[in-house]
């Protein structure tokens, strides 16, 4: 689950991370209020940030024309004026895709000048089934690239999940990125906070960017200037504060009602969907499809024990995407019997009155009885001896 | 021979008496695998099926029966337990087939195995089937939720992260009346006690293993480490298929460890690897047998 940047600033704050004050604002008046009162408290500067669970916010534009999703102000009037023009707009970033995103929150914090900037990362590393901590003095930049062209300015410090984030491992990372005195002593705080934030809250990612060198109050200081989270989904059940932080509002409609069903679909761009059980065989299902000349309109796994009900919501949410224009069944029933899911299949197509091409193949226990369910429904389907005949079927019928 | 189970092995089952726990401990009876005995805190001293005794712990189990193996249907919360459980108790094999375990929960697990004797296969995966002489494969060893009458005993070596993509490979060889010596799920989780390349290595080294299907997906760089070690060590030959090559990134598709993130993990970059290693690539996976069976 991804989090907003103010919901993880939240978190981090409870750990003890420095970030700029700010508050999270609704209204434009709510935001001038915010301002107003940074303002009083003896900021110079002000900066109105979107909120969504999308990067490339500050080179973004709204659909209504106006330039950038993170703008620094001098005054409340302005920060009034900059977040009536971005509240109730749709952000195009390089991230959001043509589409956008609807910007419903802003994040009104302060923005003290920036002296240096740095990256700072938590994230798993798959390779030694370990969190590493990764830190470069390459901030505020896209890090894919500096990965790319400048390795070796990232340093990696593997945590031993045994003993956990250590001081000296602070104490070296404020070395690489060239902090020294009372700098570095703040730095190795803040980057124990951020992995003890990332370890306790179960994240997945927990990426600062920028980490910055700021001037508070005449002297330097460390602060969490951006910052971008994502939490297991398997361990929010011990989360209950974190569970409340779902923003439904970032989420594609038909995936949540979806996962209402316990099903697990995510939505495409192409016209040929598909419903598969397991994960594994829904994505190769797609890259069939693909492979036979056609574009997969979603990943549908409904699971290894589907229901009838399950069946039927999931052509329900495959059928409310406009773009389908043909449906490709794939079940291998190991265990699960293949005349149960006929069944299914049948009453699904009937219920939902469905009069696009569709294509079934079913393998596994009970085929016989299942195919012949499918053969005296009536029904016009097509049925495919194999994964492959199946994918060139519904390809052929949908380009007809 | 086959690699990790043989018929023979004798299994007990964690969270026996849970509905999923339960129903596959009795398909695993009916194809003849030694289930000798199940745990389940607070029920031990009953039967299961009034044959197989339930225990309250795994030391009990393993001291009264010989249980060398364990399969784990114990729910995602205490599954970490369940499974360190198993590696306290000296098992030789852990598989743990519940899904959705906390990746931090798994970090544990990992750290606190290293040094320990016991392999652990999974989580959130099919588990493993070593097939038997009998009809329908009937006298193996299964252990975990993979359907027994797919398999026929024989010499090709299956290894995955799905267990629907194990199915078709499996199905796929015994329509073709070629049998397989053992089939491994290793499972979808970013953290997993078993890589692709250490069942390899085992199926490298075992005579009845003729040659071998791996089946990968997006996510994580263990495909491409073991292609790797396939091109400089493999004496057999290989077959791979990728899933994923149109799952969109930044997306998990069902799978906790299938997705590509930081351009990192992609199906084409795990082909390339695969290809330059010498593995032979099924283009669909319609043709993960055909493809093996032509490079034999």
């Amino acid at each position: 689950m991804n989090l907003h940047e103010f919901q993880a600033k939240q978190l981090l704050a409870q750990y003890g991370v420095a970030v700029p004050s700010g508050e999270v604002c609704h209204t434009a008046d709510q935001a001038k209020a915010v301002a107003d009162k940074l303002f009083t408290a003896g900021e110079k500067a002000v900066v109105v940030k979107s909120q969504i669970h999308a990067g490339g916010r500050g080179k973004g534009t709204f659909k209504s024309g106006f330039q950038g999703g993170v703008k620094l102000c001098k005054s409340a009037d302005e920060v009034f004026e900059k977040a009536r023009a971005m509240l109730g707009n749709v952000l195009v970033t390089k991230q959001t895709g043509p589409e956008g995103r609807l910007v419903s929150k802003l994040l009104v914090a302060a923005a003290p000048p920036i002296k240096k900037e740095f990256y700072l990362a938590v994230l798993l590393d798959r390779a030694t089934s370990r969190p590493i901590v990764m830190a470069s003095t390459e901030g505020g930049v896209d890090i894919e690239e500096v990965a790319a062209k400048m390795p070796e300015k990232i340093l990696k410090e593997s945590i031993d999940p045994a003993v956990g984030f250590m001081p000296y491992q602070g104490r070296k990372i404020a070395a690489a990125l060239g902090l020294n005195g009372d700098l570095a002593g703040q730095c190795a705080k803040l980057v124990a906070g951020v992995y003890k934030t990332f370890w306790e809250c179960d994240a997945s990612l927990l990426e600062i960017n920028p980490l910055c060198i700021i001037e508070l109050n005449g002297k330097e200081a460390m602060s969490a200037v951006d910052a971008k989270m994502s939490v297991d989904d398997n361990a929010l059940y011990r989360h209950k504060d974190i569970q409340e932080m779902r923003d439904l509002g970032e989420e594609a409609p038909l995936e949540i009602e979806a996962s209402k069903f316990n099903l697990n679909y995510i939505k495409l761009d192409g016209n040929i969907a598909c419903l598969v059980n397991g994960a594994g065989l829904a994505m190769a299902t797609m890259d069939i499809i693909q492979h036979y000349g056609g574009k997969p309109a979603n990943f549908l796994d409904v699971g290894g024990g589907a229901s009838k009900e399950q069946v039927t919501a999931a052509f329900k949410i495959i059928l409310s995407d406009p773009n389908v224009k043909g449906i490709l069944v794939n079940i291998f029933g190991g265990i699960m019997d293949c005349n149960v899911i006929a069944a299914g299949i049948v009453e699904a197509v009937r219920e939902t009155g469905l009069k696009l091409p569709l294509v079934v193949r079913l393998e596994g226990n009970n085929v016989q009885a299942g195919k012949q369910t499918l053969g005296a429904s009536g029904l016009k389907l097509i049925t495919g001896d194999s994964m492959a005949d199946a994918a060139e079927r519904v390809v052929k019928a949908v380009a007809r | 021979m086959a690699i990790l189970v043989t018929p023979e092995t004798k299994v007990l089952v964690q969270g026996i008496t849970g509905s999923f726990g339960a129903r596959h401990a009795q398909l695993s009876l009916g194809y003849g695998t030694h289930v000798v005995a199940g745990v389940t805190p607070g029920k031990g001293g009953q039967l299961f099926e009034n044959k197989v005794p339930i225990f309250d712990t795994v030391a009990e189990a393993v001291k009264a029966t010989g249980a060398t193996a364990s399969a784990v249907f114990v729910p995602p919360p205490f599954a970490g337990d369940a499974i360190l459980e198993g590696i306290d108790a000296g098992l030789d094999l852990v598989v743990a087939i519940t899904e959705g375990i906390p990746v931090a929960d798994m970090v544990k697990v990992k750290r606190a195995m290293q040094g320990k004797r016991t392999r652990l296969i999974g989580p959130n995966c099919p588990g493993i089937v070593t097939p038997g002489d009998g009809k329908d494969s009937q006298g193996g060893c299964r252990i975990g939720i993979a359907p027994g009458y797919i398999h026929k005993r024989g010499n090709i070596g299956v290894v995955s992260r799905s267990g629907t993509l194990t199915y078709e490979a499996v199905w796929q060889l015994t329509q073709r009346d070629i049998g397989q010596s053992t089939c491994v799920g290793i499972g979808g989780d970013p953290v997993n006690g078993t890589s692709h390349l250490d069942v390899i290595k085992m199926f490298n080294d075992d005579p009845d293993t003729h040659g071998i299907i791996m089946i990968g997906e997006i996510g994580g760089t263990a495909e491409e480490e073991a292609a790797e070690w396939i091109k400089a060590s493999c004496r057999k030959p290989v077959a791979a298929f990728i899933a994923g090559a149109t799952a969109p990134p930044g997306r998990r598709m069902g799978h906790a460890g299938a997705i590509v993130s930081g351009g990192k993990g992609t199906a084409a970059a795990k082909i390339e690897a695969l290809t330059a290693a010498g593995v032979a690539i099924a283009a669909t996976p319609s043709v993960m047998a055909e493809t093996l069976l032509k490079r034999m």
